[in-house]
């Protein structure tokens, strides 16, 4: 269930276009399995409405014939799943292990004075909302960040603050590594794969 | 020194062509209906000659762990599991694999689903790599398009590979609780008994694989168990892929051979420690969950699962995390705390109640409020914890804890010493 304190919305459609997708997604599972739907549905209306309002919850569980409750404990259990509204940009930065090692404090400390928030707040614009989080799995390019669905790696605190600059201009800036890298290639000089095969 | 020509992950940096007929070019999809016809027998006694220990953490043979499968399909069908749930610290192997080189796992998945007779396989990708995920469903897609995969393939086993993605919850890399994940459920644990093998997905029989054990078995039948064993050192076989994050000058993933030393795999390919080896304070070789070890014992490692053993650690998912002198190890590893606070499941006591005793008394710890009793008081939570809970993590949470105690606990007296002494000044 959606957070209380928050206005929640009477009702929940999926658009016609997502409606299609849902139906793509539970054809993945055997005949009488549909609930094994329930993520990638909740996903979906996640998508389309911004953020999870319990009505969307309710009619993920009558697609999939499910009791309420049991979209609400999963949408509750996992945290990608925002019961409340976000920023555009859902910017979340890592803070754990590798990335803190690496600075991870000063990434979470640029975004806060370029966008005027604390952790867990969304700037006035509506535009960029700051949460720290688990580890990504992105560890050999920490520090790092996610928004929304890409990856910012190799980050100092200047990074950063341009990156948010950016979004709060409407630009895009570029995902992945800000250092010039490759991907997990260490930086600078290969050490394997440089063709001696 | 592992060369290019044994490094089964050709493209995991992506540089190369990432399509299906890059992939062919460099070796993937190469006489994979020569090895099905050889039979699921061969296939599973080879996986288990080649001495490949599952590369999710736990290092159980991927051989033996195949031949727990029904030999014969009953009236529930089988299924193969690829957990890409990867979520421990420190751990970013598989990513590379499902973005850079997925034809790997694809065609692992085939000759692994038909081993075990299994005709559908679901990979749980962490809900967070959504680009991953968007990568390899394309990789798959080409497969279909071509009859690699799919009903009436080439290969002549039909085959569907699903791709399911989880939306944030560590414990899901547990495979039973990923299992009941996948059934659109709270990821908690279940009880074992029964296995997955019995009773797994939809109470069917079911293997959960890591991506890369999946990734690496068709190089391993294409060039023989006899390869596979012949690198590294015995009951230790075979390529790793290793992530090196931290305090080294250049952080990376690469390909090795198993039973490299430290020491060479982090001067070889991450440039050394910053400001050199002596400036080494300590090292988490396997990812959070396993315990932390001293410059003194990293002197001599040896990057895999016995000569970690040796040390009191583990090889994890080879994922090396490198602290410098100067680092807060205490912060450190109270950082993993509230990481294993935050993602108990909730299920067990022991570890509902334990992570977040565990935590507190470790923020504690860092400022140096507590006294010198508490320290032990604390080793005694984490050990009322460990063992006593469904699944590991219960045990994920003790262990970096009682590692801390264990070769940093004159650092921890001398913080609380220092409290006291400004509590005392300005009093």
């Amino acid at each position: 269930m959606s957070n209380m304190n928050i206005q929640q919305p009477d009702s929940f459609e999926f658009t016609p276009e997502n409606l299609e997708l849902a139906k793509q997604h539970i054809a993945k599972y055997p005949e009488g399995k549909q609930q094994s739907a329930c993520m990638p549905l909740l996903d979906l209306a996640q998508r389309q409405y911004g953020w999870l309002p319990t009505a969307a919850m309710d009619v993920v569980a009558d697609m999939l014939g499910m009791a309420p409750v049991r979209v609400y404990e999963v949408a509750t259990f996992y945290t990608m799943f925002n019961k409340e509204p976000v920023g555009k940009h859902h910017v979340q930065v890592c803070t754990n292990i590798s990335c803190w090692l690496r600075g991870s404090d000063d990434i979470v400390k640029a975004i806060q004075e370029t966008a005027e928030i604390q952790t867990g707040e969304t700037s006035v614009d509506g535009l960029i909302t700051l949460a720290e989080v688990e580890c990504l799995g992105a560890c050999s390019n920490a520090p790092m960040m996610q928004i929304n669905d890409d990856y910012y790696e190799d980050l100092t605190g200047e990074d950063a603050a341009r990156i948010i600059n950016d979004l709060r201009s409407g630009k895009t800036p570029k995902p992945g590594p800000q250092n010039g890298r490759n991907g997990a290639a260490p930086l600078g000089e290969p050490t394997s794969l440089t063709g001696d095969a | 020194m592992l060369s290019d020509k044994d490094r089964i992950f050709t493209n995991i940096y992506g540089l190369k062509d990432k399509s299906l007929k890059g992939a062919q070019s460099r070796g993937c999809w190469d006489g994979t209906k020569g090895i099905l016809e050889k039979g699921k027998d061969w296939i599973i006694d080879e996986m288990k000659a080649s001495g490949l220990r599952g590369r999710g953490g736990a290092g159980f043979s991927t051989g033996i762990k195949w031949s727990f499968m029904p030999k014969e399909v009953g009236d529930r069908p089988h299924y193969l599991v690829i957990n890409a749930d990867e979520g421990e610290p420190g751990t970013c192997k598989d990513r590379e694999i499902m973005r850079n080189d997925p034809h790997t796992l694809i065609e692992g998945a085939l000759i692994a689903s038909f081993a075990m007779q299994a005709h559908a396989c679901y990979i749980y990708i962490r809900g967070e790599f959504v680009r991953e995920a968007e990568a390899l469903q394309a990789a798959i897609d080409e497969c279909y398009e071509n009859k690699l995969i799919g009903k009436n393939n080439v290969h002549g086993w039909d085959f569907d590979f699903y791709v399911h993605r989880g939306a944030g919850a560590y414990v899901c890399g547990e495979e039973t609780a990923l299992i009941e994940s996948l059934e659109g459920k709270k990821g908690q644990p279940r009880l074992k008994p029964p296995f997955p093998a019995g009773s797994g997905l939809y109470g069917c029989p079911t293997t959960v694989n890591n991506v890369e054990s999946i990734a690496v078995a068709p190089e391993i039948l294409r060039r023989g168990a006899s390869w596979f064993a012949g690198i590294g050192r015995p009951n230790n076989s075979g390529t790793k892929l290793y992530g090196i994050s931290g305090h080294v000058e250049r952080p990376c993933v690469v390909e090795d051979a198993m039973g490299i030393t430290l020491r060479e795999l982090l001067e070889k390919h991450c440039g050394g420690v910053i400001g050199g080896w002596d400036n080494l304070m300590a090292v988490i070789p396997g990812g959070s969950s396993v315990p932390v070890m001293n410059k003194e014992q990293c002197d001599n490692a040896i990057m895999d699962f016995d000569g970690l053993r040796e040390h009191g650690s583990g090889l994890g998912t080879a994922a090396v995390i490198v602290m410098k002198k100067d680092t807060d190890v205490i912060k450190a590893i109270t950082r993993l705390s509230d990481f294993y606070h935050h993602e108990s499941c909730g299920q067990c006591t022991p570890c509902r109640e334990g992570t977040g005793w565990m935590q507190r008394m470790m923020h504690r710890m860092v400022i140096g409020n507590a006294t010198v009793e508490e320290i032990d008081l604390l080793e005694a939570v984490t050990r009322q914890v460990e063992g006593n809970t469904i699944c590991a993590l219960g045990d994920a949470a003790a262990w970096p804890i009682q590692g801390l105690i264990k070769h940093f606990r004159p650092e921890m007296e001398a913080r609380i010493a220092a409290y006291q002494a400004a509590k005392n000044a300005a009093a």
